[in-house]
């Protein structure tokens, strides 16, 4: 029992043979997950229906407000898009990828105190595949990290096993950032002491790990320092995303995936180290 | 349930609320006290049942909670058939044990289940790294009169007939 133990660790850390055995055992934990779900979603909706007529009037005056806010510069948005179509056809550069997107809820479970995950109500009947990019309407969240049918894990930015390869928004100077296991709390990897990066500078995606599309916010840097004698920068950036608090999520659909699943490898395995910038 | 070494109806019911409570999102600081709802919940079947509920049982029901918690398949599995072994090889002593003294023992075994929990995390580069990582042993210990007496009820009202 043992042995047997001790060889699916080893085949689920290395290999993701073990795929199919995951999914199977998520099945049949899924109901699980469920129950313990529904209660608790149940509970919110009984106090929303409570929530007074006139906090709902104001609320709606707000959302409102913002969304012919939000439509008018979407009307703005996609005249860019049109021109910038335009310009890199001009110049030949390949066009961006267009996404799609579809809003997911956060099943209310606790897994793993120590690590950063998150289960998700979409699965693989929805399309969701593993490394999918998981956003909120403030930033990067993470990455799906393995898809069942009806439901989905994904892995956190601030989980300590989790790196993406960014670009600071104001000097396009790259890095990565990892996660640290406080979910208010990312590391900038690999930056060196001349490197013009100062607080407050925000950090996008590059693009550059193939994962996640370029130019979604990601971080904000929180404090810079030099310790002395350390080749590096010592970095903070505080995520931008509500990793701990949102109950729902968007899933990205990039063009290019044809919304198929890709192979998978593990999450660690997407450190692929962009390097320093020069 | 009757007859042979079947598993009674009630453990795997109350395996499934243990798993249940294993996932029950709870805040923030009282999440690194959660007690080890499963391990405990089996420690009891496995000292009062020790010909029906064993290493097999324990392994699959610590896969299960590997799926559940999102963590490297097996890890819990094979620290949760140890705790059964263990149980079962000291359940004549345990069964006439006080409370107080079965508390002690559930703080070695939960112990010996965490520390094997945590030898593949350290492995595969995630130790936790934080003494935090302990405080379930405690909780546990804490929370095993109740199990006890509970599953003792459960046990001496519908299956008083089994051994």
């Amino acid at each position: 029992m043992v042995l047997v133990g001790v060889a699916l660790m080893v085949l689920d850390h290395r290999l993701n043979e073990l795929q199919t055995v995951r999914s199977v055992l998520a099945t049949v934990a899924y109901p699980i997950q469920v129950a313990v779900d529904a209660p608790i979603r149940a509970g919110s909706r009984v106090l929303e229906s409570f929530s007074s007529r006139e906090d709902l009037v104001v609320e709606n005056r707000i959302l409102r407000r913002e969304n012919s806010e939000l439509r008018a510069r979407q009307l703005r948005f996609e005249a860019l898009q049109a021109e910038n179509d335009r310009l890199r056809a001009l110049l030949n550069t390949a066009r961006q990828a267009d996404e799609e997107v579809q809003v997911a809820q956060i099943l209310a479970v606790d897994l793993d105190p120590f690590r950063q995950q998150i289960v998700l109500d979409k699965g693989q009947r929805d399309a969701v595949y593993a490394g999918q990019p998981v956003i909120d309407a403030d930033g990067v969240v993470g990455q799906i990290l393995s898809a069942q049918r009806s439901s989905a894990t994904a892995l956190l930015i601030s989980d300590p096993g989790h790196a993406l390869p960014v670009v600071s928004a104001r000097t396009g100077l790259r890095g990565i950032v990892v996660g640290t296991g406080n979910p208010q709390r990312l590391h900038m990897r690999h930056v060196p002491p001349q490197e013009d990066i100062v607080e407050g500078d925000l950090l996008l995606t590059s693009g550059l790990g193939g994962r996640f599309p370029a130019d979604y916010p990601v971080a904000r840097v929180t404090s810079v320092e030099r310790p002395p004698g350390e080749p590096f920068l010592a970095i903070e950036a505080e995520p931008l995303a509500a990793l701990d608090r949102s109950r729902e999520v968007l899933l990205l659909w990039m063009e290019d995936h044809e919304r198929d699943a890709i192979p998978t490898p593990l999450p660690t395995e997407d450190e692929t180290e962009t390097g320093p910038a020069s | 349930m009757s007859g042979g070494a079947g598993i009674p109806w009630p453990v795997p019911l109350s395996l499934l609320a243990a798993l249940a409570l294993a996932i029950v999102p709870m805040p923030e600081g009282l999440a690194l006290l959660r007690p080890e709802w499963v391990a405990l919940v089996l420690i009891y079947w496995a000292m009062a049942f020790p010909q029906r509920i064993g290493v097999f049982t324990a392994f699959v029901s610590g896969l299960l909670l590997d799926v559940l918690l999102g963590q490297l398949l097996g890890q819990n599995a094979v620290a949760m058939a140890l705790v059964a072994y263990l149980t079962i090889q000291l359940h004549s002593r345990l069964r006439v044990y006080p409370v107080w003294q079965q508390m002690i023992v559930v703080i070695g075994l939960i112990a010996l289940y965490k520390l094997v929990a945590l030898w593949p995390q350290g492995l595969t580069g995630l130790p936790p790294g934080t003494p935090w990582y302990w405080a379930p042993v405690l909780s546990s210990a804490l929370v095993w009169p109740l199990i006890f007496v509970l599953l003792r009820d459960v046990r001496k009202r519908w299956l008083l007939h089994l051994t």
